[in-house]
Parts: structure tokens; C-alpha cells; sequence
């Protein structure tokens, strides 16, 4: 992870703090992180690209048990890292947390919550953003 | 477009060479590979020189200067070009040579590709290794470029029943190979046990799944084809040459158990060459991680997709197996200097097709193979070589 300035994360902070994607006006397909225009319709999509709020709800593609970290995730290891495909359509990269390792499936529900990313150093910027843990079952 | 061959190579020994620096291994490799071809300096068009990370690494940039310099070549003034893909940028640096002689503008090019990975920390490289995925969406996150292919390692093992053991033999395979080789970084053969029971790097791979950290340079005379016959009578031709892109981020794909940008980049080098993967009699690929090597001999089209590890335990890609992979060692055994990787796979085939690859020269190899990964798979090079 390159160490950087405060803006670089402030404008982020929609994204990450809160899953804010975008929608293509003309094809309806969903990205996150939200893109300048929709790959599929390029020039027709300049200017009709929504904002969209995801429900943070997804799937688990894959995953992986990281053991040798980078510098600022060194105090964290093991930990599990996914890819979760969103109810929505798009896919990305957490950390998976709440729930057992031996218990971490291709396929299991998840769900995104808010947490502590990663600290530059001891006294450095905090950094938030999303987590995804285990979807509970609300009857 | 004209014809291209290589007419020199150039290597230094791969490993953690302490007592040697960035420019010293660049200015070494450069000088063999010259001395092997028989030019003279002053013929020399340009310089392309692959390198990934030398701000990170080494806290150098403006490298395409800094090579020309500690060559002898600044009072020549010869133009020197860096070029970078992450460790691909050894091969990209390779066409980039390959398109400039091929166009006519240049008659002789030297290729290069260094780098200079311990002068930092071990927790420093991975996170330098990380920059070749997306910053700001995987890494920052935690997640690292072992535990990038880690979860492709995954998904193959659930999706096509691809075994840990099988993960494990490539890298049993490709250290026994690398015993052979006198510039690799590890020259002993391992067990499968070795593999399964290192330390876990990022499940289900372990330190010993991973290619090393490693300093090292390589390089290769490029020279019009109508030419070559002039320097040597061994000439190697390249005659297929391909490159293609995919998304930076690994969760951007729809099968993460494929490597398109392999795919098409093969595509174009076999059509280019009027080959079919059958053709080809020697292959080094960028097993940088052991299921990398699965990856590629299935979107390489040696085998079905699904049937990397069966092929592997089939012992098919061995030495002596119907399609040799990585006979140099590859980059698990033989060292993984990012920039240089893609020019040192080249010299390799170079060396099996001229047939001076000593003990470790597969029989009667007329077609060669050399296939560089950036990244995750963000960036690939398939360059196909053949005697002349």
C-alpha cells in the first residue's frame, strides 16, 4: 500500500465509506468503484452515468488467508481476504471478518460493515472503509 | 516489416547478490550479451531496458539514462529507453526492441532488464510487489500479490478439483530443473514435502509456491534478420510476437481462473507465426506463483482449461515430458528479478534452440516459447523464437 497525502483518501470516502457506485444511463449496468463512462457504451454513456447507492449484500467468489502482510497490515495477520460479487452485479476486494477461518466458504452470504482499514504507522492517518462479514439471517 | 533474430544474449547469476549493485548487473548483462553477438559498440541503435520498481527499490528513477551511463554509451549519446508493465517489463521492453528494428528505423538494438530487489526489507518488497495491482482498490485493503493468485489458487482447486499437491509439483519440477542451470538462484532440488509444509504465505500457497526476491539483469542483441548471418551463424528469428491487457484489479474479471490477456496475446503470436501450441518444442512461462504455471499451459492452449494440475502430475511438463515448461528453472527456482524475467526467458530459449543450453538442453528444440505476465494478469507478453 503506497503511503499518501489526505486528499487521496477524502475523495474516496463516498465509495468506501458508504458503496457508492455508478449506474450507465443507457445499458443500466452497475459499477463499483463508479467509472467516468460504461465500457459497453463508451461515447453513448458520456454524461448519463448515475450515482448509485449498493446494498452491500454479495457472495463470496474467492478468497485467501494472507500470513505475510504489507508494512500497515502486519499487526493484523492471519487475516481473510474475498472477492464478493454484490447483489447487484459488481464485484471487489475486503478483508472477511465476524466469522471463523475454518468457516469460510465459496458461495456464503455476506454483508459489508464499516471498519478500520489500516493506520499509516503508529500516529499516522486512520484509514475506514468497508468489510464484508457474514450475511445474518433477520427473521 | 523485416525479419528480427537474436544475436546475443547476456546474463548475470540470479540471487541476492549483496555485494553487487543495479548498475553494476545491468552493465554486465549488457557487456556479455554484446561480446556473445561480436558487434561493436558504436553499432548500436538504442537501448530498451525493462524495469519495474527501481524508484521503490533502489529510490532511482530516469533508469533508461542511468543504464546508458554505467554502460560506456553517454559520451555515444545512443538513445535508451525504460519501459515498464510490472514484471512484464522485461518482455514489453523485448517488443518494443523487436517493433523499432522490425519498422527499419533501427538496424541493432540492445534489450536489458534489471532489477535490484534486496536493498529493502522483506515487508518493503511486498508491498512493491503490490503496486502491480490496483492500489486503490485491492491493496489497500490488505491484499498482496500472493494473495491475489492465492485466490485464483482457490477457485481453481473448488471449480476444476486441481489438488494442493499438484500446486506443489510444479514447483518440485521447476526447482529440480533450476539444479541444472548455472545462473540459477537455487540450484537444489526439493520435495513435495519441502513445499507443503513450508511457512503459509497467504493460503492455500506457501513461501515455497512464491518466487524468490532477487537481484539480477539480462540481455539480448536484437539485429535485422538480412543482417545477422554477418555476427553469427546461429541466429534465432523471432516470428511471433503478441501482447494484451486486462482489468488491473483481479475481482474485474468474470472467470478469475483464466488469464484473457494470455489468451489473446497467444493469439496474435501464433497467428503471426503460422503455429498451432503443438508446434511448440520448448516453453518458459511466469510461474512467479506455482498455480501461474497451471494457468498458462491452459491458456497457452497446451492443455484444456481445468487440466493444468492433472497435466502436471502427469509429469507431462517435465524435462523429458511432451511439452517441456520452464526448463531454466523458471522464475521459482531460477530467481525472479521483475524487470529482467522476461528478457532472461528469452536468453533461455535462445540458448535451448541454439542448442548450447548444456545440461539441460531439450532434444532436437526447434520452436520456442517465452510468456511474461504483469501483475495478476493485467499484462502478458508470448514471444515465439525459432532457429534460423
Amino acid at each position: 500500500m503506497v503511503n499518501g497525502a489526505v486528499p487521496r483518501f477524502w475523495r474516496e470516502i463516498p465509495q468506501r465509506y458508504n458503496l457508492i457506485g455508478n449506474q450507465c444511463g443507457v445499458c443500466k449496468k452497475i459499477f463499483f468503484p463508479p467509472r467516468e463512462s460504461c465500457p459497453e457504451c463508451r461515447r453513448k454513456s458520456i454524461g448519463k452515468m448515475k450515482d448509485i447507492k449498493l446494498s452491500g449484500k454479495g457472495k463470496l467468489v474467492t478468497y485467501s488467508i494472507i500470513h505475510a502482510a504489507p508494512k500497515n497490515f502486519e499487526g493484523q495477520i492471519p487475516y481473510p481476504i474475498g472477492i464478493i460479487e454484490l447483489d447487484e452485479g459488481p464485484r471487489l476486494t475486503a478483508q472477511i471478518v465476524d466469522c471463523k477461518i475454518d468457516d469460510i466458504k465459496i458461495g456464503m452470504k455476506l454483508e459489508s460493515t464499516f471498519r478500520k482499514i489500516q493506520q499509516d504507522g503508529y500516529i499516522g492517518a486512520i484509514y475506514y472503509g468497508y468489510k464484508f462479514k457474514p450475511l445474518e439471517d433477520k427473521k | 516489416m523485416r525479419d528480427v533474430a537474436v544475436i546475443g544474449i547476456g546474463l548475470t547469476k540470479f540471487g541476492e547478490l549483496w555485494d553487487k549493485s543495479f548498475r553494476n548487473l545491468i552493465a554486465e548483462a549488457g557487456s556479455k550479451a554484446i561480446l556473445d553477438s561480436g558487434i561493436s559498440g558504436k553499432e548500436i541503435d538504442a537501448l530498451y531496458v525493462g524495469s519495474m520498481s527501481a524508484g521503490r527499490f533502489i529510490g532511482q528513477e530516469h533508469v533508461g539514462a542511468l543504464v546508458a551511463d554505467s554502460s560506456g554509451f553517454a559520451h555515444m549519446h545512443i538513445p535508451s529507453i525504460r519501459v515498464e508493465s510490472a514484471d512484464a517489463s522485461g518482455g514489453l521492453a523485448f517488443r518494443q526492441g523487436y517493433f523499432s528494428v522490425a519498422s527499419g528505423m533501427n538496424d541493432i538494438v540492445v534489450i536489458g532488464g534489471v532489477e535490484k530487489m534486496t536493498d529493502v526489507i522483506g515487508a518493503e518488497a511486498t508491498d512493491t510487489l503490490a503496486t502491480s495491482l490496483d492500489q486503490e482498490w485491492e491493496a489497500f485493503f490488505g491484499s498482496t500479490l500472493a494473495g491475489t493468485y492465492a485466490m485464483i489458487a482457490t477457485k481453481h482447486m473448488h471449480d476444476y478439483g486441481t489438488t494442493r499437491e499438484q500446486l506443489a509439483q510444479v514447483a518440485v519440477k521447476n526447482h529440480a530443473n533450476g539444479a541444472l542451470n548455472p545462473y540459477a538462484q537455487f540450484k537444489r532440488p526439493i520435495s513435495l514435502e519441502n513445499v507443503l509444509k513450508a511457512p503459509m504465505e497467504a493460503y492455500p500457497l506457501t513461501m515455497m509456491d512464491c518466487s524468490p526476491v532477487s537481484d539480477g539483469a539480462a540481455a539480448l542483441v536484437l539485429c535485422a534478420a538480412e543482417k545477422a548471418k554477418k555476427y553469427t551463424d546461429k541466429p534465432i528469428k523471432i516470428i511471433g510476437s503478441g501482447q494484451a491487457s486486462d482489468t488491473l484489479p483481479l475481482h474485474g474479471r468474470k472467470n478469475i481462473c483464466i488469464f484473457e490477456s494470455t489468451v489473446y496475446a497467444a493469439k496474435m503470436a501464433y497467428k503471426q507465426a503460422g503455429i498451432k501450441p503443438k508446434d511448440v518444442d520448448v516453453v518458459e512461462v511466469h510461474d512467479s506463483y506455482t498455480i501461474g504455471e497451471i494457468l498458462a499451459i491452459e491458456d497457452l492452449g497446451f492443455v484444456k482449461k481445468g487440466e493444468g494440475g492433472k497435466a502436471v502430475e502427469n509429469k507431462i511438463t517435465t524435462f523429458d515430458g511432451e511439452i517441456p515448461v520452464n526448463p531454466s528453472g523458471g522464475l521459482k527456482a531460477k530467481g525472479h528479478p521483475l524487470g529482467a524475467t522476461g528478457v532472461a526467458q528469452i536468453a533461455e530459449i535462445v540458448m535451448q534452440l541454439r542448442g548450447e543450453a548444456d545440461k539441460r538442453q531439450i532434444k532436437n528444440a526447434k520452436i520456442g516459447l517465452a510468456h511474461n505476465v504483469g501483475g495478476a494478469g493485467a499484462t502478458c507478453l508470448v514471444h515465439i523464437l525459432e532457429a534460423m
